[in-house]
């Protein structure tokens, strides 16, 4: 069979018969896939798409005719070859599913009542489906203690497992954390933990979602609802930018579970633990559910109602401007809303306020510009590249799902990893090579590797090169990673993933939340003539970045400041300067889910709703738009953000032009040069199941629509939720709400009562999109202070971030903060691992504990930004230095 | 007519004063055949081996040659020799690395070298602490005398021997579970395709899995020639095999005699072998090769050991083990005891093996405790279905490893055998036989 498959493999299909019907297959799948493709279900526990199959679980024998005639055999370890006979429903096929379900039940528990998975349980359902009516088993079942805690989020009920291997494959296989494993034999086979070791995972959920019983539970969802009372919609994670599909699910109208679902261009089904239980925090009880208004009285803030809050915002705001002029007003963050969101919120930023002080990101990230500028690759394009490079932060950190992604095609061999980065990072392990800079070296490195002699040059130079780009340290200035950029921008063929975390932050930019950039990824120069014609108005100058931004609003030369979703006390690298520019601005409002440090500074709080309880679209590190859905209405009379634009552009005398968020997305589509030809119509086809990568050809989406709807492809894992979301409605078509997303028709209504569509139909041509040159001319990398270490500072993935915080699982998740440092570093100050030690930057000192870290280049220091412990690096960085400097001394 | 007991090969050192050192091996024509060998060009040794239809003797059989002559080409290749004797009653490759461990480091040399191995490792049942410690010597030895090592005896050939010990579990002598186990990871047999360890085999390079007694064999088989080893017996059963002999016969033991060309009844009977049935009782039944072989009754006890006359009777010689039962004997407990061992020893990858083996285990133990019912006979045997489909010698498979269609074999033939037995059982509420 072996010799038959080699030969095969150059050809596309082979054809098989199951059960009679002649079926095309892949060479070299299995014959459980290629059936279900042809719609023949082969019963299974242990097999897993997104996995290697083992046969354990026998569920899946189906006879397969070789020399000796007909033998049964495991459907998920036996490939395809040309001519197969395959049956799946002959009388030795039932025996064998009778018995192995019998087998399995014979040890399970049967307390599917009080078990969270009753009622979507695969073992339940194939046991309808296919198994024996009852058991013929009177002896006593195997006992272990219920249920036992694994990890801080996963426990597991040994007697309801049937050893099927998919979550000690997943932790091992997929996610690279094999801390569970079998123990002991036979039928007292056991999924454990190491002693001592918990499942500390940060993608310990999947695990939970994979289960094909109630074995595995996540303690947030666990007792919390039955299946069968849990609506939901298809939607996208935004805890971070990778753009993970989920189902969103709820009862009562609060958020209960999210599901991850398989999309094959981004996550193939997996969720990072952050994400999968970050609807905690919309749901929290700290939300808020109306504005509030600092009163002149006692000087608190205190709920108001709207009109006051948007008057007041509006008044001041107008009152600043008549004075100080647009450009001393400021708009900092967004990068946490929908795409339309942030359209609107450009829009009255640059279109009606005038000014172009406007940053989605928060010191933290890359210039916007610079991001939109570079050709952009997809996640595939990065997994299947000759070699990535990675130029940025901890990829498995900050961007968790990627990070599985990269890992995956590092291990199968579909790409090498090149990383480049100033300490060790979760894919330092999985790399060809790794190589480590000095803070403020980083562009040197990238031209020394690209011109020397070392190999590296040629690979970088092939032709084929990703790079997964972000800001690798919050401790040093971003210029040295953007000028590396740059220089990698002038190798051949290069495309970069951008690796920025923040949810919406690549929606955000493209909309034009950033200076120097008008939506759809165009600069403020080449968009002026469309953009005024579309606007009316635009800002007179280049604004500030984030940086720039709360230096003025220090300095008193930006007096009002918007905080669209921003914490700069929490999430700006120099919290000094934060603290400086809300003390110095006159006037803050803050548009915010929660009360967060920042907001408690501010004049007025609007409240804003968030994830699943408003619709439209997200982008992710791609480019690739997908519909977010509404699920769950917001607390108290909090709004989606866009509306809240509008609010104050109407009180400001203007209109934005528009009242749905159907008119609001038609908008974008005529205006935005890259969302050109993205219509809901399209989103919503089949084809665009898994969203549409910008700027895209619409001809190819309608081409590809008519496939893709004659065989679409149902993630097997969510047959459960397909079949559930009939009600809820698989995609935005059938939801309704206030929020929700329309379909065609309604926008075609709002473009005729739109006010500046009426007036110009488009004399100006659509403005080209942005591009980056290469950069030729090298700077100077900043000099060694021979007494000083280089800060390092990044992030983790569960820190004292809002999100966090606000998820009662996972707030105490964030590990506290210790100096990191290299062995020969530490002998030299004759300090052990685990002494304490005094840091200083040239704004404050701390002590703290340190550790060895010999991933660390000598002359390089680390410490975790936002996470608790004795050292903060926010206090210590300076954000106008290019390094952060840390003299270390023994405290003794 | 009393049989003919052969010139032994494999036990020919068996009773010399500390066999076990080299220098008695060495007085004893020790290392010679590894000498000839490196002399040899290696096709050479493995047509002499392919020539004496060399057996496997740990349990399946397969020809040595041509599993050699099956190996992927590639590099490297590993040579494995399996040590690992766990089945009851199976006690003749304990005896072997105890009494001669240099005959199996030099067999393993042999083989090494003919099949062009980069190291070689014999992995030894954990519990073996005197085979262990033997083997252990003697590889020492054989280091220091320059059988082992860099440049072997002079000739240019290097390899190194490494002793593994096991980590407790019957199912890593299972070839595939035992290279997981080798490899440092959990000893699960590998599903198959791919079906041989010549293909895919340790740290996925072509790997010979050879049993202890089979190497054993080679230094005499390359002084000798394969024609002289094949001179003896008859058929495919060729040379000598060593038979565990165990159960309810006076003289318990491992004999090596003569395939084909012994009978079941010599081995129970001769004096100088099984000396007869305990207290002259009668032979109820026997179990011709070890705990996984379906059970004959006294009516095949003239069958030769012949491994292909076995396996065409509906059985097999499998590990070499074999067990008298007489009439004392209580055909329950024994197959209960039986299924009590795989149910104990179970990897538990596949459902019907972990799940089915418990509850065979559990329903036979209930029989012999008198709360057995009637339809627990065709329970049982609807049960033994379920795990091996058709209940058939040889059975079918449909669990990864053998060891699942090994769990019907002694219950099917307690039923089949012995119905009468299991209903007095059900119908007194008790055992019959004394505990």
């Amino acid at each position: 069979m072996t010799q038959q498959t080699d030969q095969q493999a150059a050809k596309d299909t082979v054809t098989i018969t199951v059960d009679g019907r002649a079926i095309e297959a892949k060479p070299g799948e299995m014959i459980i896939a290629a059936a279900e493709r042809a719609g023949i279900y082969i019963p299974r526990f242990c097999w897993h798409p997104r996995m290697k199959p083992v046969g354990m679980c026998r569920m899946c024998l189906v006879e397969v005719k070789g020399p000796r005639g007909f033998a049964l055999q495991p459907s998920c370890f036996v490939p395809v070859a040309e001519d197969m006979e395959v049956v799946t429903t002959s009388e030795p096929v039932k025996k064998a599913q009778d018995g192995v379900l019998e087998f399995l039940l014979i040890n399970h528990p049967l307390d599917c009542p009080v078990c969270d998975r009753g009622g979507e349980c695969p073992l339940q359902d194939q046991t309808f489906a296919f198994g024996p009516g009852e058991s013929r088993f009177v002896e006593e079942k195997r006992h272990f203690e219920k249920p036992i805690r694994i990890s801080d989020l996963v426990l597991l009920d040994r007697e309801r497992c049937i050893q099927c291997a998919r979550c000690t494959r997943f932790a091992d296989e997929v996610a690279g954390d094999p801390l569970i494993n079998f123990v002991e034999r036979g039928d007292q086979v056991q999924v454990l933990t190491f002693p001592d070791q918990p499942f500390s995972s940060y993608f310990s959920g999947n695990t939970v979602q994979i289960c094909p019983v109630g074995a595995l539970l996540a303690s947030p969802y666990r007792f919390r609802a039955r299946p069968w009372d849990l609506e939901q919609v298809e939607s996208t994670c935004t805890a971070c930018s990778v753009g993970c599909r989920i189902a969103t699910q709820s009862s009562s109208n609060r958020l209960i579970r999210y599901l991850g679902i398989d999309s094959d261009p981004v996550n193939h089904g997996w969720l990072c633990d952050k994400g999968r239980f970050s609807y905690e925090a919309v749901d929290h009880d700290d939300r808020l559910g109306a504005p509030l208004l600092r009163t002149s009285g006692d000087g608190q803030l205190g709920e108001c109602s709207w009109g006051e809050a948007l008057d007041r915002t509006a008044k001041e705001l107008r009152n600043i401007i008549d004075l100080h002029g647009a450009a001393s007003v400021a708009v900092l963050g967004g990068s946490r809303l929908t795409n339309e969101d942030a359209y609107a919120w450009a829009k009255l930023a640059k279109g009606v306020l005038g000014t172009d002080n406007v940053d989605c990101q928060l010191g933290d990230g890359l210039p916007g510009e610079l991001v939109l500028g570079l050709p952009r690759a997809t996640i595939d394009e990065a997994c299947t590249a000759s070699t990535v490079v990675l130029l940025g932060p901890d990829i498995k950190e900050e961007l968790p799902v990627l990070f599985l992604r990269l890992r995956e095609a590092a291990i199968e061999g579909t790409t090498r990893v090149l990383e480049i980065t100033p300490q060790p990072t979760g894919m330092t392990r999985y790399a060809a090579a790794s190589v480590s800079y000095a803070p403020g070296e980083a562009a040197e490195v990238v031209r020394s590797l690209i011109d020397g002699s070392n190999g590296a040059g040629e690979l970088l130079k092939s032709g084929d090169v990703v790079v997964v780009l972000g800001r690798p340290s919050l401790a040093e200035s971003d210029q040295w990673v953007a000028e590396a950029a740059r220089v990698l921008a002038g190798l051949p063929g290069v495309k970069f993933l951008p690796a920025l975390r923040r949810s919406n932050v690549m929606g955000s930019l493209d909309m034009g939340l950033a200076p120097g950039v008008l939506p759809g990824r165009v600069s403020l120069d080449a968009g002026h003539q469309w953009f005024i014609d579309a606007w009316s108005r635009l800002p007179e100058e280049r604004g500030l970045d984030a940086t720039g931004i709360l230096s003025a609003a220090a300095e008193g030369r930006i007096q009002a400041l918007v905080l669209l979703g921003a914490d700069p006390l929490a999430d700006f690298p120099d919290r000094a300067l934060a603290r400086r520019a809300l003390a110095g601005a006159g006037f803050v409002v803050a548009v915010d889910l929660f009360l967060t440090e920042s907001a408690r500074q501010a004049d007025v709080v609007l409240a804003a709703a968030g994830p699943g309880e408003k619709g439209g679209t997200t982008t992710n590190i791609e480019g690739r738009v997908t519909v977010v859905n509404q699920k769950v209405t917001a607390p108290g009379t909090a709004r989606p953000d866009w509306i809240l634009a509008a609010e104050l552009a109407v009180r400001l005398g203007e209109d934005l032009g528009f009242d749905s968020l159907g008119a609001l997305f038609e908008e974008i589509e005529r205006v935005a040069p890259s969302h050109a030809g993205l219509t809901m119509e399209i989103l919503g086809r089949p084809s665009a199941r898994d969203g549409i990568v910008l700027p895209f050809d619409p001809s190819a989406v309608a081409a590809e629509a008519e496939h893709a709807a004659a065989a679409p492809v149902e993630a097997v894992e969510m047959r459960a939720v397909a079949a559930q979301s009939q009600t809820a409605g698989s995609d935005i078509q059938s939801v309704t709400g206030p929020e929700a997303v329309p379909a065609t028709g309604e926008g075609e209504q709002a473009e005729q009562e739109e006010a500046p569509g009426e007036e110009t139909p488009t004399p100006a041509a659509k403005p080209p999109l942005l591009s980056v040159d290469a950069l030729d001319q090298p700077s100077q990398s900043p000099r060694r202070d021979a007494y000083a270490l280089r800060l390092v500072s990044t992030r983790k993935l569960y820190d004292g971030g809002a999100i966090v915080q606000h998820c009662a699982s996972l707030a105490h998740l964030a590990p506290r903060t210790r100096l990191r440092m290299n062995s020969h570093d530490l002998d030299r100050l004759g300090v052990n691992s685990g002494d304490r030690v005094k840091i200083s930057s040239h704004r404050t000192s701390a002590t703290i504990e340190v550790d060895i870290d010999d991933g660390l280049p000598r002359g390089s220091a680390s410490l975790t930004f936002n996470t608790p412990g004795d050292a903060d690096p926010a206090e210590l960085i300076d954000a106008s230095q290019p390094v952060t400097e840390l003299r270390v001394e023994t405290t003794a | 007519m009393a049989v003919e007991l052969p010139k032994p090969i494999v036990t020919a050192r068996y009773g010399l004063q500390e066999s076990w050192k080299l220098q008695t091996y060495l007085n004893n024509g020790g290392y010679e055949g590894l000498r000839k060998a490196l002399g040899t060009p290696r096709e050479e040794l493995v047509e002499n081996v392919t020539a004496a239809t060399l057996l496997g003797r740990g349990g399946a059989g397969f020809p040595a040659g041509q599993k050699w002559s099956m190996l992927r080409k590639a590099e490297p290749v590993y040579l494995v020799v399996n040590g690992d004797e766990s089945e009851p009653a199976t006690f003749k490759d304990h005896q072997l690395m105890v009494t001669d461990p240099h005959q199996i480091v030099e067999g393993a040399l042999i083989c090494a070298y003919a099949v062009g191995a980069a190291q070689a490792f014999i992995f030894v049942r954990g519990e073996f602490a005197l085979g262990l410690e033997r083997m252990t010597q003697a590889v020492n030895e054989a280091y220091e005398h320059g059988a082992i090592g860099r440049n072997i005896f002079g000739s240019g050939w290097s390899i190194d021997l490494v002793i593994h010990p096991g980590a407790g579990a019957y199912i890593c002598g299972e070839e595939t579970a035992l290279l997981e186990s080798l490899e440092g990871k959990r000893g699960f047999p590998r599903i198959k395709p791919p079906y041989f360890p010549a293909a895919i085999g340790l740290y996925g390079a072509p790997t010979v899995v050879n049993n202890v007694e089979t190497v054993s064999n080679l230094p005499w088989i390359t002084l000798n020639g394969g024609s002289a080893f094949a001179a003896m017996g008859a058929g495919r059963s060729t040379g000598t095999r060593i038979f565990s002999l165990s159960g309810r016969v006076n003289r318990p033991g491992n004999y090596e005699v003569e395939m084909a060309k012994t009978t079941f009844h010599d081995l129970f009977y001769d004096p100088r072998l099984g000396n007869g049935i305990i207290d002259d009782k009668a032979l109820k039944a026997f179990i011709p090769g070890g705990a996984s072989a379906p059970w004959f009754g006294p009516d095949k006890v003239d069958m030769p050991l012949d491994q292909d006359e076995v396996g065409k009777a509906g059985s097999m010689l499998g590990s070499g083990s074999v067990i008298a039962m007489d009439e004392t004997t209580c055909m329950v407990r024994a197959a209960w005891r039986i299924t009590r061992f795989f149910h104990n020893e179970s990897c538990g990858q596949c459902t019907p093996c972990r799940e089915g083996s418990g509850w065979v285990d559990k329903i036979m133990y209930r029989i012999e405790q008198g709360a057995g019912r009637e339809d627990d006979l065709d329970l049982l045997l609807d049960v033994c279905d379920n795990i091996a489909p058709g209940l058939s010698w040889p059975p079918r498979q449909t669990t990864i490893c053998v060891l699942g269609p090994s769990i019907p074999s002694s219950i099917v033939s307690a039923i089949r055998m012995f119905r009468d037995e299991f209903l007095v059982h059900i119908k007194d509420g008790q055992c019959p036989f004394p505990p």
